[in-house]
């Protein structure tokens, strides 16, 4: 089985996000990238059902050379190789459609992403690649099962949950429960400097979104922020700030 | 959370590796550290884990089952556990540098080839027996002896504070083969679990690293094959001495790791805790502190990592392990120290991390030579 999964390269999700003056840009200055923690579950799904020599595994990033650490990390984890888009992922349907363009004709029998990248969060190019190569695309799934030509997805929907069959070839976007992201090992990272990693040059496609502007949420007042797991640190707050107990 | 990630000295592999250890010790350390070490639990199941990810040969060439990397990256891992939890970066670091590293650095092909493969992948754990109760920095005078016998040696004697005394697989003792105090009348031997003779006395309660386990480990008349003498007879203390050389780095690289975690815990708190309308972090008192501790911690990195470089060149590092070792341990011990201070009162309670930290830093400026000892090597080295 061949699988193609999309990555982004997206901030860490501790980075303090600001944004050029102009408001129209994401300040990437100083943040730290990483791999996407939905195309992370996705990866990891596609290497266990490839696992033991049953099948590839590509990875395929549109953006710049500054994300080759991350796909490095992606490839570290399992994938056989990668392909970069040499081109900043403009709005959805041009990444889409660079995606598409590189697997075409490439006989991919899957095409796994996340649900969304956690940067923009649009959730829009699993679907639009899944139209732009004419094959079946489930969005959102919990798990992934392939019976010789048929995918069992399963989809979480109100009150309970939804099974889907679909025919190979198909697109999905992953959710949790699809796998649990794999830690690389030594191995892993060392042989991932001899995978290759090809640079593709860009397709000509339309770029029909412009952000106009961006904008951070009012700060809130004075809200002070307690870790989940520290309940001797809120008990010690209600106790001695808040005087309640 | 990756505090090297802009760095431009670091290199891809370090990067990855550090974020590698950081996600496995968020996910499978951190939940149990306090657990661990009000119980004293060694976590013999991490090691396994630690194992499948390549961090237990980390240094080890992977013809032998290793992972074939350099000090730096080694370095990164060591101290990226033990900014979670200096237990386990202990361990991690005595099974690497001190049996695993022995082996590698004096075995012969058939030794490494039976050996390493098993320490390396984590499926056997290793230990490293030099010091005894009365021989600690002096340990040219130690009491444990190996006497040949035919195609045997037999060893009797007591070793002390020995990490993963009791749950060891494997064991490199150093023992007498001549007159004491003499360099040239110690042995390296390999002794594995289950030899008769061999076991472990008592654990010890100790005040920090309580997660890694140090015991006694009691040879009486316990009988190892000739050919699990390391090197030739008589080599055992220079090799021994070599080592440790190597071993400074790594309680180095410890030392680091729990100096930016106290560091990591008083910074955020300092934000966050407000005394007279303002967060503390913007009294002069605490923001000052900080100031030094982030300008030791710099410093004790860069002196761990010229002494990796050089170790990786395989140039001498006596002396430049000595160093990173000794201020690395002392800047621990300063760091936890004024970040039990900078979380006031809170911070002399188990309900926030630093007092552990204060707890762990100490053992740093106490094994694998104190830094008293540190002093004496880098003297003699500079007075050459």
């Amino acid at each position: 089985m061949k699988i193609l999964v999309c990555m982004s390269n997206v901030p860490d999700t501790t980075t303090k996000i600001t944004f050029t003056s102009d408001h129209k840009q994401f300040n990437a200055a100083g943040v730290q990238f990483i791999l996407n923690p939905y195309d992370e579950l996705a990866l990891a799904r596609a290497i266990e059902l490839t696992e033991g020599g049953k099948g590839t595994v590509t990875v395929i990033h549109v953006g710049e050379a500054s994300s080759d650490p991350t796909i490095r990390k992606a490839l570290a984890i399992g994938a056989d190789d990668a392909v970069r888009i040499d081109s900043p992922a403009i709005d959805a349907f041009f990444t889409a459609s660079q995606v598409a363009a590189y697997a075409k004709d490439k006989g991919f029998d899957l095409v796994l992403t996340g649900r969304e990248s956690i940067d923009h969060n649009g959730a829009q190019v699993p679907a639009m690649i899944g139209e732009l190569l004419g094959i079946p695309s489930v969005s959102i799934i919990k798990k992934l099962v392939i019976d010789g030509t048929t995918g069992i997805l399963e989809r979480e929907i109100e009150g309970g949950k939804e099974i889907v069959h679909v025919p190979l070839p198909f697109i999905a976007s992953c959710a949790e429960g699809v796998a649990e992201p794999k830690i690389p090992n030594m191995r892993g990272i060392m042989s991932a400097r001899t995978k290759p990693l090809s640079v593709v040059t860009v397709t000509e496609a339309p770029v029909l979104t412009s952000i106009e502007k961006y904008e951070t949420p009012v700060p809130r007042g004075a809200v002070k922020m307690v870790a989940a797991d520290d309940v001797a640190k809120l008990v010690g707050l209600l106790h001695t700030e808040a005087k309640v107990i | 959370m990756i505090d090297i990630g802009q760095d431009p000295t670091v290199s891809e592999n370090e990067l990855m590796i550090t974020q590698m250890v950081q996600d496995f010790a968020s996910r499978y350390i951190r939940p149990h550290v306090m657990e661990w070490d009000e119980t004293q639990h060694f976590p013999l199941e991490v090691f396994k884990q630690l194992g499948e990810l390549g961090l237990m040969g980390v240094l080890v060439p992977e013809e032998y089952g290793g992972s074939g990397f350099g000090y730096q990256e080694y370095v990164r891992v060591i101290s990226e556990i033990s900014k979670v939890c200096g237990s386990i970066g202990l361990s991690v670091a005595a099974h690497n540098s001190l049996c695993t590293g022995h082996i590698l650095g004096f075995g012969s092909h058939d030794q490494k080839i039976k050996w390493l493969p098993k320490l390396a992948s984590g499926a056997w754990l290793g230990a490293w027996a030099l010091t005894e109760a009365n021989t600690g920095s002096d340990a040219l005078r130690m009491a444990t002896t190996a006497v040949q016998d035919g195609d045997e040696y037999v060893l009797s004697g007591t070793k002390n504070w020995i990490t993963h005394g009791k749950s060891c697989d494997v064991a490199v003792v150093m023992a007498r083969t001549g007159e004491k105090g003499q360099s040239g009348g110690v042995s390296a031997f390999v002794v594995e679990k289950g030899t008769p003779g061999f076991s472990a006395g008592k654990k010890e309660n100790k005040l920090g690293m309580r997660a890694s386990e140090t015991t006694e480990v009691i040879l009486d008349n316990c009988r190892i094959p000739k050919a699990n003498l390391l090197g030739a007879e008589g080599e055992g203390f220079k090799q021994a001495m070599k080592i440790l050389d190597g071993g400074r780095i790594s309680i180095a690289a410890l030392a680091l790791g729990i100096a930016r975690g106290a560091f990591e815990a008083a910074l955020k708190y300092s934000k966050e805790r407000h005394q007279f309308g303002q967060p503390i972090s913007g009294f002069q008192g605490i923001s000052f502190k900080l100031a030094d501790m982030a300008t030791e911690i710099e410093a004790a990195e860069l002196l761990i990592m010229q002494a990796a470089d050089k170790k990786n060149r395989h140039e001498p590092v006596t002396k430049l392990s000595a160093m990173a070792k000794y201020y690395s341990s002392e800047v621990a011990v300063r760091t936890a120290n004024e970040a039990v201070q900078i979380f006031g009162a809170y911070g002399y309670t188990k309900d926030f991390p630093v007092e552990k930290y204060y707890r762990d830093a100490k053992l740093c400026t106490i094994g694998e030579g104190t830094s008293e000892i540190q002093k004496i090597v880098i003297a003699r080295e500079i007075l050459k």
